[in-house]
């Protein structure tokens, strides 16, 4: 097992390296950034050949790349354009992200699988039914509109929480932009409990464990979900990192300042070092979430064995 | 016991990815605006260091706008030029200016403000070292060529043009003639700076400090800033109200929402979608007043198809083919007046509006048809209209210009737009000269001078001058009314070389862009400057 775990973490290494090459020439591919910073005129010819100098834009990619990998290993990431260092932005995006996306997952978890337990267990219900349809019209509605319409409601109209999140981004502000962020993943939650319940439903040692006269609730929760849980353990593992990333919808119609909004204008300023790095660590996040997952089967499931 | 083993090293592996995560950190700075007549502004990041010289785009300007006073002000109704801390500025050949600072301003740290206070900041300003983005603003003072060298290294330290010559009093002396000099010194490049600045630049940065009404009481970058009304400040525009604060939302959309739930007090940039609904959400309370914006159309002049003899017969038959009433209602909700002349409203009469354009400015198909043929046609027989799609909503209108033409002139294909990622890639392709066709162009004003809306933008090789335009006698005109020290009649002179832009349409006035804000019922007296920033001080707390 430990063996096991040592393996993974070093086969992260060149999928680290790659990935941050392949973003590191995306944005370069972008054209040439200093542009963008003079508003609608042109920057004076000696200004701009400094600022390239300064941000070492004047050196070939590679070397760009070689030296950015040096920094980035002695815990410089660069800085922004307007003079912040990148782990700083970090410091201050991170946190409130995390945030978000532990909000989100908790709902993913509580509501998705309770639901999916629900309906899983009582297939063709009208419980089911509704469950399903509902399921399907969270599935078919874009994120900004279900965020932009609660936010209209929840918070113009009933006036029930602040439209726009503030700075320190506390819990119990991203509750409502954590159900937004949830909400197309935890109706695939639902769904894919729900399939796993019902196959399961069937299996040899559910009806061993009923047989064996078991109480019904232990049947469920230690036989039944707990085998149940793999497919959705490894989509719950795989929607960390998306979540992290991919919240620039969702940070933006509630005014959270979090990665996908230093993402989102590291991309329109085409300021490569944010964009790398900012990247870099979703990366990593990724990786390890999907590590996570994987030792989470082994937990869940005593036949797969790790060596 | 397996599983517990297989559950320790989930947990190990946990810990791992929560320390590779969590960097720590957080950041300071709670609440809005409410109390003690604080009001609460929409803000965005700023681009660049807080820098005044540094500063080009309105986010920045705001916070300098509100810490800064120069040697003059720009009258937040008429635009016009008075003196702030300039107790004289004499000259007696527009070339060579003595300027007195008045007594008794100091910066909101004590120190008093001098001539040296200018002198060093303008240095600091002009010298390559500094990387400041506004440096071109000098380059009118003798020896900026040394400080600020096209190619190479600088040779000197200091602009030999800038000479202190006593506590209050200090001289300028520029290369060329530029009689309205004095009307150029209420751009915040030319702001003077405490001491402070240079011995802890980093300290200044993370706390500007300035020696207008407000002073920072506390900035989180990126998040938000908190402004105080400085109580001791000396000038005659104190703060109406306790402070400001200033706070950076993600997204227009959501500081508007914010605004109508009642949680924001002043949004000045209304998201071209929320204009329909506007008057229903606001009433009175929405503001739509003239900026010193003009957006036009510019023309490869350096591509040799674009630039043929009698082509001025193409470019105003283009221009007559915009039906430019139909867009600027439909599209933006009249939030752009139709232009007259290539200047702007906010200049007043007195400073050089004028409609000069006049019937090559006005919709009519006929002759635009007419127009073109007579001009040799569309080169190609298609053009390109190019704009950077990541901001400004530039799509729309290029699409309704490119419909119009197309109307116009009875073919299809005539017009297309020609949409470039992002706004870096398409300023560095405008700026290389790569444009095949023509491209939009969005000038606003440094300040108030009909001189500002049109050297940069079409003297030949000018700073801003995308389209390579050049005219000898454009650049004769410019050159002479920069020279006359009588100021109407430099404003007629100017007028005169727009009259030759018009001739040969050297770009095409599209329409001047207004500033838009919208505010709460808990202020009052808001309104926008001709550089669509809000009058901070003038607001009041009901």
């Amino acid at each position: 097992m430990g063996r096991y775990v040592i393996r993974r973490l070093l086969q992260m290494i060149p999928v680290f390296f790659g990935a941050t090459l392949l973003i590191f020439l995306m944005v370069n591919v972008m054209g040439d950034p200093i542009a963008g910073l003079c508003g609608d005129r042109a920057c004076d010819p000696a200004t701009a050949a400094q600022l390239e100098k300064e941000f070492g834009l004047d050196k070939p990619v590679w070397q760009q790349y070689l030296t950015y990998m040096g920094n980035v290993f002695t815990g410089d990431f660069g800085t922004a354009f307007n003079g912040q260092p990148v782990t700083e932005l970090m410091a201050n995006a991170f946190p409130v992200t995390i945030r978000l996306t532990i909000v989100a997952i908790l709902f993913e978890i509580v509501i998705g699988i309770t639901l999916g337990v629900v309906t899983g267990l009582k297939r063709g219900h009208p419980v089911d039914t509704s469950v399903l349809l509902l399921t399907l019209v969270v599935l078919s509605v874009p994120t900004f509109v279900t965020g932009l319409l609660l936010q209209l409601l929840l918070g113009v109209e009933w006036g029930w929480i602040k439209p726009a999140v503030s700075p320190d981004a506390p819990f119990s502000e991203l509750i409502v932009p954590g159900l937004v962020l949830a909400s197309v993943s935890l109706a695939y939650v639902t769904r894919l409990t729900r399939t796993s319940i019902a196959e399961n439903k069937r299996a040899d040692y559910v009806r061993t464990a009923v047989a064996k006269g078991l109480p019904r609730r232990r049947v469920v929760t230690r036989h039944l979900l707990r085998n149940s849980l793999i497919p959705v353990v490894t989509f719950i593992g795989a929607d960390v990192g998306a979540l992290m990333g991919g919240a620039i919808v969702t940070e933006r119609i509630f005014n959270i300042h979090g990665v996908g909004f230093q993402l989102y204008q590291g991309i329109v300023r085409q300021n490569t070092q944010t964009v790398v790095g900012f990247v870099t660590i979703l990366v990593l996040v990724f990786l390890l979430a999907n590590l996570l997952v994987d030792l989470l089967y082994a937990v869940l499931d005593p036949r797969i064995r790790y060596a | 016991m397996r599983g517990a083993t297989h559950a320790k090293w989930a947990a190990l592996a946990t810990a791992v990815a929560l320390a590779a995560t969590a960097c720590g950190g957080g950041d300071s700075g709670g609440g809005g605006g409410g109390a003690d007549g604080i009001v609460s502004s929409s803000w965005g990041d700023p681009q660049n260091p807080l820098e005044p010289a540094n500063t080009n785009e309105v986010q920045g300007g705001k916070v300098l706008s509100m810490i800064f006073r120069g040697l003059k002000q720009y009258d937040p109704k008429t635009g016009e030029a008075k003196d702030m801390l300039a107790e004289k500025i004499e000259t007696t050949d527009s070339m060579n200016f003595t300027i007195t600072v008045k007594n008794g301003w100091t910066f909101s740290n004590g120190e008093k403000v001098t001539a040296k206070s200018f002198v060093d900041a303008w240095n600091y300003g002009a010298s390559l070292k500094n990387n400041q983005k506004n440096s071109y603003f000098f380059g009118y003072i003798e020896g900026y060529d040394k400080v600020h060298p096209d190619k190479g290294q600088p040779t000197a330290e200091t602009m030999s043009g800038l000479k202190v010559t006593g506590d209050q009093t200090f001289t300028v002396k520029l290369t060329q003639k530029f009689s309205t000099f004095p009307d150029t010194l209420g751009y915040a490049a030319f702001s003077p700076l405490p001491q402070s600045f240079y011995s802890d630049h980093a300290g200044w940065l993370s706390k500007p400090v300035g020696n207008g009404p407000y002073t920072i009481d506390s900035y989180s970058k990126g998040s938000q800033m908190a402004l105080k009304k400085w109580d001791a400040y000396p000038g005659p525009d104190k703060a109406q109200n306790g402070g400001i604060t200033l706070k950076v939302y993600t997204d227009n959309n959501t500081a508007y929402t914010d605004l109508t739930a009642g949680n924001l007090d002043l949004v000045d940039d209304i998201p071209a979608s929320q204009l329909k609904n506007v008057s229903a959400d606001l009433g009175d309370r929405y503001i739509n007043t003239p900026a010193g914006i003009i957006q036009t159309l510019s023309f490869p002049f350096y591509d040799p198809a674009w630039n043929k003899p009698g082509q001025e017969k193409l470019r105003t038959g283009l221009s007559m083919a915009i039906n430019r009433d139909q867009i600027t209602q439909t599209i933006f909700q009249k939030t752009r007046t139709p232009a007259q002349d290539w200047t702007s409203p906010v200049l007043g009469e007195a400073g050089g509006f004028k409609d000069i354009c006049g019937d090559a400015c006005k919709y009519n198909p006929t002759e635009a048809k007419k127009l073109v043929a007579e001009g040799g046609g569309i080169p190609g027989g298609t053009m390109t209209i190019s704009y950077n799609a990541d901001t400004g909503s530039h799509k729309e209108w290029v699409d309704a210009v490119c419909n119009s033409i197309n109307n116009a002139l009875g073919n299809n294909k005539a017009c297309v737009g020609n949409p470039i990622g992002t706004f870096a890639d398409f300023r560095s392709q405008v700026s290389t000269q790569k444009m095949k066709g023509p491209f939009r162009a969005g000038w606003q004003m440094d300040y108030p001078l009909i001189q500002n809306f049109l050297q940069p933008l079409y003297y030949t090789n000018a700073s801003s001058n995308d389209g390579k335009y050049s005219n000898p006698k454009f650049d004769k005109l410019v050159d002479q009314a920069n020279a006359e020290t009588d100021a109407p009649k430099a404003v007629g002179i100017f007028q005169q070389a727009e009259e030759v832009l018009k001739g040969d349409m050297g770009a095409i006035p599209l329409w001047y862009q207004n500033g838009s804000a919208g505010y709460s019922d808990r202020v009052e007296n808001v309104s926008l400057n001709p550089f669509s920033v809000p009058v901070y001080d003038q607001i009041k707390v009901k």
